[in-house]
C-alpha cells in the first residue's frame, strides 16, 4: 500500500518537473502564492480583494450561460430575459446570480476602496497599484452601465438615454459624441446591439487584463497592512520579511473561509431578496420599472439609477447647470485618481493619523452614504439643498486634503506591525 | 558579430522608419473602426416624415406620435391656455426662444404655426427624458397664473404650455420644435416643411 502511494507521488512529481522544464510553473506558484510574503496582521478589511476576484469569476461564468439564451435585439431582448426567467431550466438562478453579482461587485469594490482610505494603501510606493485599481473601477462602471441596457426594460432604456445625454452636454463635440455612442438619433436596437458587444467581449477582456496588472503591481510592491508599515524594511537572514507569512497556505485558507461566509450572504440575496426591495425604493438591485418593456415615448414617473451610481447622480442633480452638473459628476468619480498626490501625511494608516484625517474621512463617508440615499429619492427642494451641502463636503475632502494632512497631529509609527 | 561593425545610424533610421510606418498604419486602421459606429445608411433613412391626423384631438388634449424614434407631442391649446402664456414671460428663462431650437416660422409668441396647436419634440433638453403633461391643478405650480405645462420626472425641469423652460431648473433651453407643416386644417406632416420655410 505504502509502496503504491510512493509510486503515485513519484509520478506526479515527475509530471510537475516535466512541465517545469517547459513552463515556469513552480516559479509562478512560489512568486505569487507559496513564497509571496504578506503581512501577518491582515484583518477583516483584507477580504475584499479576494471577494472581488470571486465575484468577477461568477459574473464571467453566469454571463457566458446567459448569453446562450439572451437575444440582443430591441424586438426580442425583453422577451428573451423573461424566457430565461420562466422557461429555461435554472435560468432564474443564473440570471439572479448575474444581477446580484453586479451589485455585489460594487459592494465589495467600495469596501475594498474604503480599506485603502483607512490604511493609506494608495500612498507611495503603491500609486500604480491604486491607479490600476481605479481603472478597473471605471471600467466596471462602464460594464455595469452597458449590462443594464440589455434587459431592455423602461429603466434600461431611460437610464441609457440619460447617461448618454451626459456626453451630449459636453461643449462642441458633445452632440456628435452622443450620436457616435448610440449609433442612432435615439437609444435604439443599434445601441442595444453594440452595448451587448461591449458588455460581453470588450470590457470583460479589459477588466481581466487590468486585474492581472493590478495583482502584478501588488506583488511587486507588496501588500500594505492595517499598521501601514512596510514589512520589507525588516527582513531576516534569508531575506524574508519577519512580519510576513506565505500567502499560501495562510491567506488562501483565510480567504476560502471568508468566501464561504460571503457566499452565504450572496445566496441569501438570490433566494430571498433578488430585487433587494428595501422599503422606500423600487428595488435596489433590480428596479420595478424594469419589468416593463422599454417605451421610447414615455419616461417612468420616477427614475433613479441603480444604487451604486446614486452618490454621483445626486451630485449631478445638485448642480443647477447642465454642463456644471456633468463636470461635477465626472470630478466626483475621478478625483480618487489624485489621492496619492493629494495626501501629504507621512503616515499611512488611520491608526497613527491625527484627528484631521479621521474627521475628514468620517465626513466624507457620511456624505457619500447620504448622497447615495438622496440619489434614490425624488428631488424635492429640501433634498436638493441637502445634496448641495453634502456635495460641497464631498469635494472638500479632496480639495483640502493637501492642507489638513500636512499639518495633522500624526502619531509615532512603530517599527514592527502590531498583533 | 563585433560591436564595431554595427552601423548605428542605419539601425536608428530603420527603427524610426518602422515605428512611423507602423504607427501610421495603426492610426489609419482606427478610421474604419470609429466610422462603423456612426449611424448607418439604414439608420439615417428611417428618419422619414410622418403624417398625423389631428381631427380627433379635442381642446386641452395632447397626442404623442413617434418621429425618428422620438416622441412628438401635439397639444391643442384652449383660448384660456393661450392667454396665460404671456403671463409666464418673466419666469421662463428664454421667453423669446432666442437660444432655443425651432424653425423660424415657429419662433413667435406661441411657438407654433397655428396658435392652437403646439408641436414639440417631447424630450427634455437637459438629459433626454420625456416630461409629463401636467394640467393647471398640479401641486407646486412653478409660477402664478399657471395654466399647466410639462414636468420632467428625471431632474425636475419644468416647461410652460409653449414648451418654454422655467428659470432655476437644469434644462438649458426650450423644448425643440421639429420642422412641420399643415397639409390640411386637420392633417399635419412632421419632419418635412418643404414649401413652407
Amino acid at each position: 500500500m505504502a509502496n503504491s502511494d510512493n509510486q503515485v507521488i513519484n509520478a506526479l512529481v515527475g509530471l510537475r518537473d516535466w512541465v517545469d522544464d517547459r513552463f515556469p510553473l513552480m516559479q509562478n506558484w512560489n512568486e505569487h502564492l507559496a513564497k509571496y510574503y504578506a503581512p501577518k496582521n491582515f484583518n477583516f478589511w483584507y477580504f475584499f480583494g479576494a471577494f472581488a476576484l470571486l465575484v468577477f469569476v461568477i459574473q464571467i461564468v453566469t454571463g457566458i450561460w446567459l448569453t446562450m439564451n439572451y437575444k440582443p435585439s430591441a424586438a426580442e431582448a425583453f422577451a428573451s430575459v423573461e424566457y430565461i426567467m420562466r422557461d429555461v431550466s435554472w435560468g432564474w438562478f443564473i440570471r439572479y446570480m448575474h444581477s446580484t453579482g453586479a451589485s455585489a461587485f460594487f459592494v465589495v469594490i467600495y469596501l475594498h476602496m474604503f480599506r485603502a482610505l483607512l490604511y493609506g494603501s494608495y500612498k507611495k510606493p503603491r500609486e500604480l497599484l491604486w491607479l490600476s485599481g481605479m481603472a478597473i473601477y471605471l471600467l466596471l462602471m462602464g460594464e455595469a452601465f452597458f449590462g443594464y441596457l440589455l434587459p431592455w426594460g423602461q429603466m434600461s432604456y431611460w437610464g441609457a438615454q440619460v447617461i448618454i445625454s451626459l456626453f451630449g452636454a459636453l461643449p462642441i463635440v458633445g452632440e456628435e459624441l452622443a450620436l457616435w455612442i448610440r449609433g442612432d438619433f435615439v437609444v435604439s436596437d443599434v445601441t442595444l446591439n453594440r452595448f451587448f458587444s461591449l458588455h460581453v467581449i470588450a470590457f470583460p477582456f479589459l477588466i481581466a487584463a487590468l486585474v492581472g496588472v493590478h495583482i502584478l503591481a501588488l506583488h511587486e510592491v507588496g501588500s500594505n497592512n492595517p499598521d501601514g508599515i512596510e514589512i520589507k524594511k525588516n527582513k531576516n537572514a534569508e531575506g524574508i520579511p519577519v512580519d510576513g507569512i506565505p500567502f499560501h497556505p495562510y491567506y488562501t485558507v483565510k480567504d476560502i473561509w471568508g468566501a464561504s461566509v460571503f457566499m452565504i450572504f450572496f445566496f441569501a440575496v438570490i433566494f430571498f431578496a433578488p430585487e433587494m426591495k428595501v422599503p422606500g425604493t423600487q428595488g435596489l438591485f433590480l428596479e420595478g420599472a424594469n419589468f416593463i418593456p422599454a417605451d421610447p415615448l414615455k419616461t417612468p414617473e420616477h427614475i433613479a439609477p441603480v444604487w451604486y451610481f446614486t452618490p454621483f447622480y445626486a451630485i449631478l442633480r445638485a448642480v443647477p447647470s447642465q454642463l456644471g452638473g456633468v463636470i461635477a459628476m465626472g470630478l466626483a468619480v475621478s478625483l480618487f485618481l489624485l489621492l496619492p498626490w493629494l495626501d501629504r501625511s507621512p503616515v499611512k494608516s488611520v491608526r497613527y493619523r491625527g484627528t484631521n484625517y479621521k474627521i475628514a474621512l468620517t465626513l466624507f463617508i457620511i456624505s457619500f452614504l447620504i448622497l447615495g440615499w438622496l440619489g434614490l429619492q425624488v428631488a424635492t427642494p429640501l433634498y436638493t439643498w441637502m445634496a448641495r451641502i453634502f456635495t460641497v463636503v464631498y469635494f472638500l475632502f479632496f480639495f483640502l486634503m493637501p492642507f489638513y494632512t500636512a499639518v495633522d497631529s500624526d502619531k509615532e509609527v512603530p517599527e514592527r506591525v502590531t498583533s | 558579430m563585433e560591436n564595431s561593425n554595427i552601423d548605428k545610424s542605419r539601425r536608428r533610421f530603420l527603427t524610426a522608419a518602422a515605428t512611423v510606418v507602423g504607427g501610421a498604419g495603426a492610426a489609419a486602421a482606427a478610421v474604419p473602426f470609429v466610422a462603423t459606429m456612426t449611424p448607418s445608411a439604414k439608420t439615417k433613412a428611417i428618419g422619414a416624415p410622418i403624417e398625423v391626423d389631428i381631427s380627433q384631438l379635442r381642446p386641452g388634449e395632447r397626442m404623442i406620435e413617434q418621429w425618428r424614434g422620438k416622441p412628438v407631442w401635439i397639444l391643442r391649446r384652449t383660448e384660456e391656455m393661450l392667454s396665460g402664456i404671456s403671463s409666464q414671460n418673466d419666469v421662463v428663462s428664454d421667453p423669446e426662444s432666442d437660444k432655443s431650437g425651432q424653425p423660424d416660422y415657429a419662433k413667435n409668441e406661441f411657438r407654433a404655426i397655428e396658435d392652437e396647436y403646439l408641436v414639440v419634440i417631447g424630450i427634455c433638453t437637459h438629459l433626454g427624458c420625456s416630461p409629463n403633461y401636467v394640467e393647471s391643478d398640479a401641486e407646486n405650480p412653478p409660477a402664478a397664473d399657471w395654466q399647466g405645462g410639462f414636468f420632467c420626472p428625471c431632474h425636475g425641469s419644468r416647461f410652460d404650455l409653449a414648451g418654454r423652460v422655467y428659470k432655476g431648473v437644469p434644462a438649458p433651453t426650450n423644448l425643440v420644435v421639429p420642422p412641420y407643416k399643415f397639409v390640411s386644417p386637420s392633417r399635419l406632416v412632421i419632419g418635412d416643411d418643404s414649401g413652407v420655410a
